[in-house]
């Protein structure tokens, strides 16, 4: 197994409210969702994520209701405000711009070695 | 949820965030139990992968963005839980900064009120007045003219940018049932009230129809007369009131309170229907002429276009309008010379407040000081040095709030006391109220001075090491805060100094003026406004006796030594200044030199006391008909023919109109503009003219502004019930009024400085008091950090005597920095004072030679406490205690 990378600066807000955004979830969700689909290869302390949730709450990005789990217990379901979808569009295509450009820029370096 | 609810809603949060977390935990144990952990292992993996629950908790509670006011709430109790466990220090503080703050913000609200508020109309900042000015007439001499009635009305009937309205003020006799009485009245134009935006508290305005000649004679009352003279009869509408012999209706009554010109009436009157001769020529000017900007319009239009009308007369009445222009101001109160008092004792109490200030200062540095250790501590279990910086502040804060507040309740109750003590009456007084801008002024005020002294200390206080300050205990670490100390006593002491020596200087100041001779005979002597009969005034014939008969009565009236009527009389109580020229070639008005012109009976210059030098006093055989002549003083004497002798020669006086005169006499100089303000005064020279031979022409004008002065044998107050008796005349109609006597007169000419000296008086007592305490707590704290040191000394055998004479060696050290400081603060803060304060010498050594031996005295007395308790430390224990 590979070693897990730190998150980038910045990209954990970014992941949350992808996550978030298809559907509510409560934090322990939240967390598992990440760790799944980030096939292990990115490493997200859960500690760091509630702040970051409560963060991105008061931002107004994100709105939090107590709800029933499947389970039958109460727990604080984050769903994406429409504030937060603007803001999970803008930064989701600006990171586009980034990895292609940076993408761009590692096969040109690869180009000049051949 | 807003930040607010954030904020109140605090044990909910913490509740839900305990519940969050506890989900979290127990999801994650119960899947590690799935998958085959034991509970309590199940458990412990869930906590480790959280990281610490408290720790998370702390961060969420960071995002939650209200962490400041949480901290600022948590420092606010902290600050007030202090405050309890020292309640000494923080009375002395609260007291101290309550002094100082209450005393600024009295003197703030009467500045707030008297120079900042605007007048007291609706959209005031609309108004504007219209004033005349000429190259003749000198504007820096007089100020600017008021308008001739003619050019007045033209201007109301032809400007489109302003609204206008005339105001002119006047007088009579109001008789009819009970005792006659004199009123004021102002004559004015119908618009006033419209263009003031003043609806009046019953009946009308005047009416266009009102304001012609011959239409039915109506008038408006004042509130006050309304109340005074007519008891406030309900149904006063349409009665009437008879002013100088004419009956008028009574149309309506002005609003309570309402003044013009910072005056109330007595009564209202058309200008229209006033036939005076003044009033229709362009050659006088006796109407305040103000106005209101039409919407949308500026100053600049309405100067513009004022100037236009201007020049257009100035073309077509060459002979009274050349050279005439009008200017445009925005309508301010007129304050006069208070403003600079004003400005100069909120200086003075700037003064004090810092000295409080400072002395909070360092009593919250000794405290700092000491907590020291506590601060340490506070660092080393992981607060941040803003964090600390920001609980010191908060505590000064508080301070200076608690201090505020208690300031705001005293100026409460001081500011009418203040007001009423005011020398003569303060301008504008109804103006002077707490306000919002007072309120905020206080909260700026104590707010800043609370950051102001809670600035050093803070910044103090993370500056040290925090390593030593806990190996040391606390206890020996002195350098860096001497000093500071040190510099906290000297500049508390040079505030001190130039508070006490500007007091000197003003004590001198008074004793000087109040010794000067006045140039009169001041004692036993009445003055009072007479209003003749109205019926006489009609006839010249007829007001020539009636003061014949004025004068003869009031010889006649039991203690009654001399009397003599006279228009304008000494310390301010008029003027009538003229150009004069010793040949018959005059120079043009703005080139002849200026003389106070003064109409007098022959006993005049007897009643007053005041010495000839030279020739013959006015006598009984200068009449009509006979040699025109005047008796000029000392001034006039030197400045218009110098070493030659005065007597004999002429004088020209184009104004007058007549002339030339010849003199006759020449007497001594009176201190017309007061005992303080005569020598900077700038018209000075002076002569006096028979009344007798004034001309017809002038005659009721100028019976309309005597007085009668009258040198008794008794009490002058004394013999004024038979004086006024005497003088009611055959239809009982005549009145005096306006009676004062010249004793309290010339005594009143120095009020001004009487009162600045009191109040600096005071400021330079307490400032006085605040750095005794000061230096007192300064050196207490500082023997008491070096009591082991001086143990020691003691041990080594250093004899009490002489760590006292250490301990004031180096409070005198902190007194000779402070007094040479201060020395040049009172040099800068004299010259202040001669600038705004008349009669004022130039700097003299005999007030800092008077003043500053009192405060080293006072500084010293506060220093032998702490030293006496210094050289009584008992080595034993002093050394123990290390």
């Amino acid at each position: 197994m590979q070693p897990k990378s730190d998150l980038p600066q910045g990209t954990l807000d970014l992941l949350l409210l992808k996550v978030v955004a298809l559907r509510p979830l409560h934090g322990y969700a939240i967390a598992q969702r990440l760790e799944q689909v980030s096939r292990h290869v990115v490493q997200v302390p859960q500690g760091s994520l509630y702040p970051a949730l409560h963060r991105l709450e008061n931002r107004g990005l994100l709105a939090a209701d107590w709800k029933q789990t499947e389970t039958g217990r109460e727990a604080k379901f984050y769903r994406l405000t429409g504030k937060g979808r603007a803001q999970l569009e803008a930064e989701a295509a600006s990171w586009e711009r980034l990895t292609e450009a940076v993408a761009l820029i590692l096969k040109l370096s690869e180009g000049g070695a051949e | 949820m807003n930040w607010w609810q954030r904020l109140f809603r605090r044990d909910k949060m913490e509740e839900q965030l305990e519940k969050e977390m506890r989900f979290h935990l127990e999801q994650h144990a119960n899947e590690l139990i799935v998958a085959g952990a034991s509970p309590g292992e199940a458990r412990r993996r869930a906590r480790m992968a959280l990281g610490g629950p408290e720790r998370v908790k702390e961060e969420c509670r960071d995002a939650r963005g209200t962490r400041w006011l949480e901290d600022f709430w948590q420092d606010f109790r902290y600050a007030m839980r202090m405050l309890r466990q020292h309640p000494g220090f923080a009375g002395v503080a609260i007291s101290t900064l309550a002094l100082g703050v209450g005393a600024s913000t009295v003197m703030f609200t009467v500045v707030n009120g008297v120079l900042l508020r605007p007048l007291p109309y609706p959209e005031a900042d609309q108004l504007v007045a219209v004033n005349g000015h000429t190259g003749i007439w000198n504007a820096q001499l007089f100020g600017e003219q008021n308008v001739a009635n003619p050019d007045f009305l033209d201007f109301e009937r032809e400007s489109h940018s302003l609204t206008l309205g005339g105001v002119l003020f006047n007088g009579g006799t109001a008789s009819g049932a009970g005792e006659p009485e004199y009123v004021n009245s102002d004559e004015i134009s119908p618009n006033v009230f419209s263009v003031l935006r003043v609806a009046l508290a019953k009946g009308r305005t005047f009416l266009a129809e009102d304001d012609k000649p011959g239409a039915a004679p109506v008038m408006i009352l004042g509130y006050s007369f309304w109340q005074r003279h007519f008891g406030g009869k309900a149904g006063i509408l349409g009665s009437s009131l008879v002013l100088d012999g004419k009956s008028y209706t009574i149309v309506g009554v002005a609003p309570a309170g309402f003044r013009l010109y910072d005056s109330e009436p007595d009564v209202y009157t058309p200008l229209g229907q006033d036939t005076a001769g003044y009033l229709r020529t362009r050659g006088a000017h006796p109407v305040h002429v103000l106005g209101r900007l039409g919407p949308g319009r500026t100053l600049a239009e309405a100067q513009a276009e004022l100037s236009l009308a201007g020049n257009r007369l100035a073309a077509q009445y060459n002979d009274t309008n050349r050279d005439r222009s009008f200017v445009v101001h925005p309508l301010r109160p007129d304050v006069g010379d208070v403003r600079s008092t004003l400005w100069l004792l909120l200086g003075a109490v700037g003064l004090l407040l810092l000295i409080a200030c400072t002395n909070i200062a360092s009593l919250l540095l000794a405290r700092a000081v000491s907590r020291e250790r506590e601060l340490a501590m506070r660092m080393a279990l992981g607060a941040g040095r803003g964090r600390l910086v920001r609980q010191c502040l908060t505590e000064s804060a508080v301070l200076g709030l608690a201090g505020g507040a208690l300031g705001v309740g005293l100026a409460a109750l001081g500011f009418q006391p203040f007001v009423a003590f005011w020398p003569g009456s303060l301008p504008r007084a109804e103006e002077v109220h707490l306000d919002w801008r007072v309120l905020l002024f206080a909260l700026t005020v104590s707010l800043a001075s609370g950051l102001l002294f809670g600035l050093a200390p803070a910044l103090r206080a993370p500056a040290c090491e925090l390593e030593q300050v806990l190996r040391a205990g606390g206890r020996s670490v002195v350098g860096s805060s001497r000093r500071l100390h040190s510099s906290f006593v000297v500049s508390e002491l040079a505030l001190a100094v130039v508070l006490l020596v500007s007091a000197g200087m003003l004590g001198r100041t008074l004793l000087r003026l109040s010794s000067l001779n006045p140039g009169m005979n001041t004692r036993n002597v009445l003055v009072a406004r007479m209003a003749l009969s109205p019926d006489v005034l009609a006839d010249t014939g007829r007001i020539r006796a009636a003061w014949q008969d004025v004068l003869e009565r009031a010889r006649r009236v039991p203690g009654v030594e001399l009397v003599a009527i006279v228009d304008t009389f000494p310390m301010r109580q008029g003027f009538n200044a003229l150009g004069y020229w010793p040949t018959a070639d005059v120079p043009p008005e703005n080139k002849q030199p200026q003389a106070l012109a003064t109409s007098v009976s022959p006993d005049y210059l007897k009643v007053m006391g005041i010495p000839l030098r030279q020739g013959r006093l006015l006598n009984e055989q200068d009449r009509m008909g006979s040699e025109l002549v005047i008796v000029i003083d000392e001034v006039l004497a030197q400045q218009a023919f110098g070493q030659e002798s005065a007597v004999g020669k002429q004088l020209w006086m184009p104004d007058t109109g007549y002339g030339p005169f010849v003199v006759v006499g020449v007497v001594g100089h009176v201190r017309h503009w007061g005992l303080a303000g005569d020598d900077q005064a700038q018209v000075r020279a002076q002569f006096y003219y028979p009344f007798a031979q004034l001309p017809d022409r002038l005659l009721r004008r100028w019976s309309e502004l005597m007085s009668i002065v009258v040198r008794t044998e008794v009490r002058p107050l004394s013999a004024l019930q038979s004086l006024r008796q005497e003088l009611r005349g055959a239809a009982g109609d005549q009145v005096l009024y306006e009676v004062h006597t010249m004793e309290q007169l010339t005594s009143d000419s120095l009020a001004r400085q009487r009162f600045l000296l009191l109040l600096f008086g005071v400021f330079a007592g307490l400032a006085l008091l605040l750095a005794s305490i000061g230096i007192y707590g300064v050196l207490a704290y500082l023997t008491g950090q070096r009591a082991p040191e001086i143990g020691i000394r003691i041990a080594l055998g250093a004899s009490p005597g002489g760590v006292m004479r250490m301990v004031l060696r180096e409070s005198l050290g902190m007194i000779v920095v402070g007094v040479l400081l201060g020395t040049a603060g009172a040099w800068a803060a004299g010259r202040v004072l001669k600038q705004l304060v008349e009669g004022m010498q130039p700097m003299e050594i005999s007030s800092f030679a008077t003043m500053i031996p009192v405060l080293v005295f006072a500084a010293l007395l506060a220093s032998f406490l702490p030293a006496r308790h210094a050289s009584r430390v008992d080595p034993v224990i002093a050394l123990r205690q290390e």
